[in-house]
C-alpha cells in the first residue's frame, strides 16, 4: 500500500460539508483522516460505523468502509462487525444525543463488554439537526429550543460514565484543543479493547445562538474558558470542577478484549459434549 | 465429526437453533425472552463448538443491529425473540430492508398485547411480521408447525434470506417452540445450502445497491477486497445518501418488488385432502395441528374436507387461496388472534364464498372440535 496521506481518506466529491459554518464536526472529522494518516489505516480494514443526527453524517465524508444505522444505535451494529470479523478496525462517531442520550445503554454495555471498538463523541451539548432541543448532556441552566426557561436536569458525564462501565481507554478533548484532540484519537484507535473519546464541540446555531455565543469564534472561546486539564482540575473544588469540561486523558489500562476473551470459549467448546 | 442424521427427540426452539447452524449461521446476539430462550441456550452452546459466536445483547434493539452488522462483515446471523422483544426490533428490521443485509429474526409468539402472558401462545403477530417497521417493503415470513418444521423450515428461511439479500421472519409460536417431536436432523448438502451472491466485478467498480440482472445486489463482506458503505437512510446505488425523489421511488418499489415479484420461488403451501374437497381449512402455525385433526374427524363424519397450510405468510399467497376459494364452497380459518390471515383470504375470495373464522385470544390453544364448529358454519 503506497503512503495514504489524511485527504486520501475523504470523499473530496461530497464537498463543500454539510454541517453550519462554525460547527465543529470539521474539526473532528480532520483530527480522525490527519489520525489515519498518523497510523497508516487499511481502508478496506477499516469501517466507520456511524448513527443518527449532524455527526451522523460523518461517514459521507469518509472514503473507508461504512456502516450508517439508526439513531443511538451504532454500537450495537459495530459490535457485530467487530464480533464477526475480529481483523476489523471499527471506528463508531456518534454525537451526545445520538450515542449518549438515545443509545446511553448501548455506550455503557460496549464498555463494559470490552469490544474492540474506537467511539467518538462530538459532544456539541444539544441535538442540533432536529433545531437545538436538550440532550443528556446540556448543562444545567442553558437555554435551548425546549428548554426555554433555562435547563433544570443535569447533563451527563459522559467519560466518568463510560470509566463506571469499565472501558479501558477514556478521554475528552476539544475542538478548540484539535491538537490534542487528534493525539488522543489516535491513542484510542490503538488501544486494544473499548476506546472512549469524547470532542466538546461548538453549535454556535443553536446552542450558541441560545446562550449568547451566535458566532463560531465566540463559542470556541467559551469552549476554551471552560476548560481545564485534569492536572488543573485537581486544584479546583467539586462544585468548580462540575462546570468545567476538564480535558485529558482519565483512563488507561490495559484489560483483555471481548474477541480474545472468545478465543478461549472456542477453545473450551471445542472439548465440550 | 457431525454424523448425516442425527434422530432426536427435541423441543421446537432446539430444532430453529440446529437449523439455524446446519444452514450456516455463525453469529447469534439475542436478549433472553419467554418462549424463545431455548433457541438462545442452545445457540449458546453449540455455536462455540463450530467456530460461531454468541453474545448476549443489553435488548433487542441492540441484538438486531449486532446481527445486522455480523452479516454485514460476512457472518450468517440470526436473533430469537417473543412479542415484546420483537416489537423493539421493529426500527432496525427496517435498516435490514433498506440496508439489504440476510439474517433471520426467530419471533416465538406469545400472548400479547405488551407483556400479555409471556408463557402463554398466541398467533397474534401475524399482521406485525408483515407492516411492524414503518414504510413499504416487501417481507418474508415462515411459519413451522412441528419440530422437524422449525429445523427444515429455520435452513430454508436462511436460504431464501441470502438469496434475496432480505430479512426472514420465522414466525413460530409457544406451542410449536415447546413441545418435544421427534426430529431428523439431516445435514444439509452443499446444493442445498444458498449463500449470498459475492461480487466478482473490479472492486473500484462495485455498487453494493446495484442489482444484477435477478433483481438482486451482490453483498461484499467488510474487510473484503470491496470497500463499501451500506446505509438505513434512502440512498442510490453506491449506499451514499440521495434524496431525489426518483431514486427513492426506484428503490421503495424495489424492496418490495423483489420479495412480491418472486413469490412463484418463495412461497410454500401444503396441500391435504383438496383434490375432492367441497370445504377448505386455510391455516398456519401450530393451529395447523388442529386443523389436520379436524379435517380427519370431518372426513370419518363423511365430509369433504381438506387443509391449505400457509407455510410462508408472507408474501401471501394470493394465487394459492385465490384458486382454493374457486373451489370449494366454504373456508374456515383458525387462527389463535381476532382475524388476521382471514383478511387476506377475504381479499382473494373473488366468488364470495362464505369465510369463518375460528378465533382464540384466550391463550389456549384451537381445538379441532372448535374447528369443525366453524366448518358446519360455512356450511349453513
Amino acid at each position: 500500500m503506497s503512503n495514504m496521506k489524511f485527504d486520501d481518506y475523504l470523499v473530496k466529491n461530497k464537498f463543500p460539508l454539510f454541517w453550519c459554518g462554525g460547527c465543529g464536526n470539521g474539526n473532528v472529522l480532520g483530527a480522525i483522516v490527519r489520525a489515519f494518516e498518523e497510523l497508516q489505516l487499511d481502508r478496506k480494514n477499516t469501517v466507520v460505523v456511524t448513527g443518527i443526527g449532524c455527526w451522523g453524517k460523518a461517514d459521507d465524508y469518509i472514503n473507508t468502509n461504512a456502516f450508517h444505522g439508526t439513531h443511538g444505535r451504532a454500537l450495537a451494529f459495530a459490535t457485530g462487525i467487530k464480533l464477526a470479523n475480529p481483523e476489523l478496525k471499527v471506528l463508531v462517531l456518534m454525537g451526545d444525543g445520538d450515542g449518549a442520550t438515545i443509545g446511553g445503554n448501548h455506550l455503557i454495555h460496549a464498555a463494559r463488554r470490552n469490544v474492540d471498538l474506537t467511539a467518538i463523541v462530538v459532544n456539541n451539548l444539544n441535538y442540533g439537526m432536529t433545531g437545538g432541543q436538550y440532550s443528556g448532556t446540556t448543562p444545567e441552566a442553558s437555554y435551548t429550543s425546549t428548554s426555554p426557561y433555562g435547563h433544570i436536569e443535569q447533563g451527563f458525564d459522559l467519560c466518568k460514565l463510560v470509566e463506571g462501565a469499565g472501558a479501558p481507554y477514556v478521554a475528552r478533548g476539544s475542538v478548540y484543543n484539535i491538537v490534542q484532540l487528534q493525539k488522543l484519537i489516535v491513542e484510542a484507535l490503538n488501544k486494544k479493547g473499548f476506546s472512549f473519546v469524547e470532542a466538546i464541540a461548538p453549535c454556535p446555531t443553536h446552542f450558541g445562538r441560545r446562550n449568547g455565543m451566535k458566532t463560531g469564534p465566540k463559542m470556541l472561546n467559551w469552549i476554551k474558558e471552560n476548560s481545564v486539564n485534569i492536572k488543573q482540575a485537581e486544584k479546583l473544588s467539586p462544585e468548580e470542577r462540575e462546570k468545567k469540561f476538564v480535558l485529558g486523558k482519565f483512563v488507561d489500562r490495559d484489560k483483555e478484549d471481548y474477541s480474545t476473551k472468545y478465543e478461549k470459549i472456542f477453545a473450551i467448546a471445542e472439548n465440550a459434549e | 465429526m457431525e454424523q448425516n442424521r442425527r434422530i432426536r427427540f427435541i423441543q421446537g426452539n432446539e430444532a430453529i437453533a440446529e437449523g439455524a447452524i446446519a444452514a450456516g449461521a455463525r453469529f447469534y446476539a439475542g436478549y433472553p425472552i419467554t418462549p424463545s430462550s431455548e433457541v438462545a441456550e442452545v445457540s449458546s452452546v453449540r455455536l462455540p463448538q463450530v467456530g460461531g459466536l454468541y453474545v448476549q445483547m443489553e435488548d433487542e434493539i441492540g441484538s438486531i443491529a449486532a446481527i445486522i452488522g455480523a452479516s454485514v462483515a460476512g457472518k450468517k446471523s440470526y436473533t430469537a425473540t417473543s412479542g415484546p422483544g420483537f416489537s423493539l426490533m421493529q426500527e432496525n428490521l427496517g435498516v435490514a430492508v433498506m440496508a439489504e443485509v440476510p439474517c433471520v429474526i426467530i419471533d416465538v409468539q406469545r400472548s400479547g398485547p405488551s407483556t400479555g402472558l409471556a408463557t402463554k401462545p398466541a398467533q397474534g403477530d401475524v399482521m406485525q411480521s408483515r407492516w411492524g417497521t414503518h414504510g413499504d417493503h416487501g417481507i418474508i415470513v415462515i411459519s413451522p408447525s412441528s419440530v422437524q418444521d422449525c429445523y427444515d423450515l429455520t435452513i430454508q428461511a436462511f436460504n431464501l434470506s441470502e438469496k434475496y439479500r432480505t430479512p426472514v421472519i420465522f414466525l413460530a409460536d409457544e406451542i410449536v417452540g415447546h413441545m418435544r417431536e421427534k426430529a431428523v436432523l439431516w445435514e444439509p448438502s452443499p446444493d442445498q445450502i444458498i449463500n449470498r451472491k459475492k461480487p466478482t466485478c473490479d472492486p473500484k467498480d462495485y455498487k453494493p445497491f446495484k442489482p444484477d440482472e435477478d433483481g438482486i445486489a451482490p453483498l461484499a463482506a467488510y474487510g473484503s477486497e470491496y470497500v463499501f458503505r451500506v446505509s438505513g437512510s434512502t440512498h442510490d446505488e453506491t449506499g451514499f445518501a440521495n434524496s431525489k425523489p426518483d431514486n427513492a421511488d426506484r428503490f421503495i418499489r424495489h424492496y418490495t418488488d423483489k420479495i412480491e415479484k418472486n413469490k412463484k420461488d418463495i412461497v410454500i403451501l401444503r396441500r391435504f385432502n383438496l383434490e375432492d374437497a367441497e370445504y377448505a381449512i386455510v391455516t398456519f402455525g401450530c393451529s395447523t395441528r388442529s386443523a389436520l385433526e379436524a379435517m380427519k374427524i370431518a372426513r370419518n363424519m363423511g365430509k369433504k374436507v381438506g387443509v391449505l397450510q400457509l407455510v410462508t405468510l408472507w408474501p401471501f399467497a394470493d394465487d394459492g387461496v385465490r384458486e382454493l376459494c374457486r373451489k370449494v364452497k366454504g373456508v374456515v380459518v383458525p387462527e389463535m388472534n381476532l382475524g388476521q390471515v382471514i383478511r387476506e383470504v377475504k381479499r382473494v375470495n373473488e366468488n364470495n364464498i362464505p369465510i369463518v373464522g375460528v378465533n382464540k385470544v384466550n391463550s389456549e390453544a384451537i381445538t379441532p372440535f372448535e374447528i369443525l364448529a366453524g366448518i358446519e358454519e360455512v356450511e349453513r
